[in-house]
């Protein structure tokens, strides 16, 4: 080591070089990371005179993308993640659950690998799942007309491409999320827990009142938290599924940007970035809090 | 894009959750009710899609949307750009994150607080955000004062005939699953005894890396690079946004000519997803000191 240590030093100097050995990774983020994310800050706040061609600083973007159609796709996107990420960690808790109380590796490595396709890579292709399903000419659909002779659309109010169609299929994916998250929290768990609760005269119910859900909770609301992020964020299953007509945030940015570029649009795009970005950093600084939360008890 | 897994936790795996004898007979009924409504829900879908997409109420049963494809207007260069794509982005990946893990791991390990912050923070910045500021970094170096430079020539090459650019980008949005990948792959080693070795028998740094580091990290590494080239294979967002045509995109524009093929190579994409994954977990299954299921996230 110590031939190693002398080379990495300038001849009679302090200085170790090492250190430049980090200098590729920390480069290659500051160009393909930092600075776009800190671009769309600045150019949320920038604007260029249409007449003069002149850039200035402004709010203007910014209150655009908080009213009329951007505000209302703002209140969807919420909505959207919020709906979906507490019915996918309530589903996905209890999925779990009957998961991890199996015996067979077998089948747990299964699980866990499917959940990590759906979760992870699924987007796009998901969409056209559920086209071939409860599209208009899907299978259910037409199953469902010949059968009982009730239309999806008219008499079940019921359409893929709305916003109620667009959680169905986001659920698809954020349940297996959920699993993928939750069960090594729900594996820390001692059974010796359970024995000791029992021991004590414990009914099963007081065990998971007084035991289980204090230990699980932080997590499971930290999960529910990552959910609702990654609902948000979501883009391509919904843009495939609505051909990007939904209205949220996401897609509303993918319309700023490649509709015809008026002036001053891109800005517009960066103030709706902008707008996600504000809200997911936050809440998954939460997440890692309760994340720090949960390790006391779980490891 | 929050949606992290990591690849092999690293320790030893958690005591499975094991209930009393009574209670696991009272759970019996309704694990298997909910283990059955789990399966319909999501392996329904899969079968109806499988029916929609070889059945055809005028002609019958065919598989065009299984043996057409290749010979389907676009898919051979969206499919060869989407392959050279997830190609590259492996290659620049593991240049990129071997050495720069290495270093932190024999001799900087301060440093590795900083640095995995950094691989992390990609999943904090949603992609259809970050897209937005490099629209703005192309449109700024678009502009007329770069005419000539080497700075348009450069940018005009990445965004040719194979949009390159979009692998520099994907390297970052895959990092906080290849990072995951390598590190523990290096926790789970004896690499600093093993280079250590090396070096006091004369390897030169290439030799090392080349001759010890990469044999003995190959199921890390391998991890690190299947899900980079997993993750180009669907990527959609960024490409979209950004006007490229690499295979999802392709697959979603092709959509209006040909729903059965498009269904049906939304299955195959998903099952090559699912092999790629698959093979993962395989490996990972093997090779000591790795955990048998490799896709959680790391709690602590």
């Amino acid at each position: 080591m110590t031939t190693t240590r002398r080379r990495w030093r300038i001849p009679g100097g302090r200085v170790r070089l090492g250190w430049l050995g980090l200098a590729p990774f920390a480069a290659y983020l500051a160009v393909f990371f930092v600075l776009p994310s800190v671009l769309v800050l600045f150019s949320a706040f920038r604007r260029v005179d249409p007449d003069t061609g002149v850039h200035s600083f402004t709010l203007q973007n910014w209150s655009d993308s908080l009213h009329g159609a951007y505000l209302k796709g703002l209140e969807n996107s919420i909505q959207l993640a919020a709906v979906t990420a507490v019915i996918s960690a309530v589903l996905g808790l209890v999925l779990a659950y009957a998961i991890s109380t199996s015996r067979r590796p077998f089948f747990k490595q299964l699980v866990s690998t499917s959940s990590a396709v759906l979760a992870n890579f699924g987007g796009l292709p998901l969409a056209f799942l559920f086209v071939a399903v409860l599209g208009s000419a899907g299978v259910l659909t037409s199953t469902v007309q010949s059968l009982f002779g009730l239309s999806l659309q008219d008499d079940l109010h019921f359409s893929l491409f709305s916003i109620r169609g667009v959680e169905l299929v986001y659920l698809y994916f954020l349940i297996p999320l959920m699993v993928l998250v939750i069960t090594p929290a729900l594996e820390g768990i001692r059974p010796q827990w359970r024995e000791a609760a029992e021991n004590l005269g414990a009914t099963g119910w007081q065990y998971w009142r007084w035991v289980a859900a204090p230990v699980l909770l932080p997590n499971v609301l930290g999960s529910t938290v990552l959910l609702f992020c990654g609902s948000l964020s979501a883009f391509a299953t919904a843009s495939a599924l609505t051909n990007g007509t939904l209205a949220i945030v996401p897609l509303q940015i993918d319309t700023a940007v490649s509709g015809n570029v008026l002036v001053g649009q891109e800005n517009l795009a960066a103030a709706l970035a902008l707008n996600m970005i504000v809200i997911v950093v936050p809440l998954t600084l939460i997440y890692q809090l309760l994340q720090k939360r949960t390790t006391t008890w779980l490891r | 894009m929050v949606a992290v897994t990591s690849v092999a936790a690293g320790s030893a795996n958690p005591p499975e959750v094991v209930t009393s004898r009574a209670s696991r007979r009272r759970l019996r009924p309704w694990r298997g009710l909910i283990l059955a409504v789990a399966a319909l829900y999501f392996v329904g879908p899969v079968l109806a899609a499988f029916w929609f997409s070889i059945h055809n109420s005028h002609t019958g049963i065919d598989f065009h949307a299984y043996t057409g494809f290749f010979s389907a207007q676009g898919f051979g260069t969206a499919f060869r750009m989407s392959l050279l794509l997830g190609l590259a982005t492996v290659l620049i990946t593991l240049i990129l994150m071997v050495p720069t893990m290495l270093l932190v791991h024999l001799r900087y390990p301060r440093a590795r607080a900083w640095v995995e912050t950094f691989s992390l923070l990609p999943l904090v910045i949603p992609p259809v955000a970050l897209v937005v500021g490099v629209r703005d970094i192309i449109s700024f170096t678009g502009e007329d004062r770069f005419l000539g430079t080497p700075v348009a020539t450069v940018m005009n090459f990445l965004q040719g005939n194979q949009p390159w650019l979009l692998s520099l980008l994907y390297v970052v949005m895959a990092l906080p699953f290849t990072y995951r990948a390598l590190d523990a792959g290096l926790r789970g080693s004896s690499v600093t005894t093993l280079v250590e070795a090396a070096r006091n028998l004369g390897a030169s740094w290439p030799v090392v890396v080349w001759r010890v580091v990469l044999p003995t990290l190959r199921t890390s590494v391998l991890n690190a690079g299947l899900l980079a080239f997993a993750l180009v294979l669907g990527e959609y967002t960024m490409a979209k946004i950004l006007n490229f045509s690499p295979f999802p995109v392709w697959l979603a524009r092709f959509g209006d000519t040909d729903g059965q093929l498009q269904v049906g190579l939304s299955l195959l994409s998903l099952a090559l997803t699912w092999v790629l994954l698959l093979t993962i977990a395989g490996v990972a299954g093997r090779a000591p000191g790795t955990a048998r299921f490799p896709f959680r996230r790391r709690t602590s």
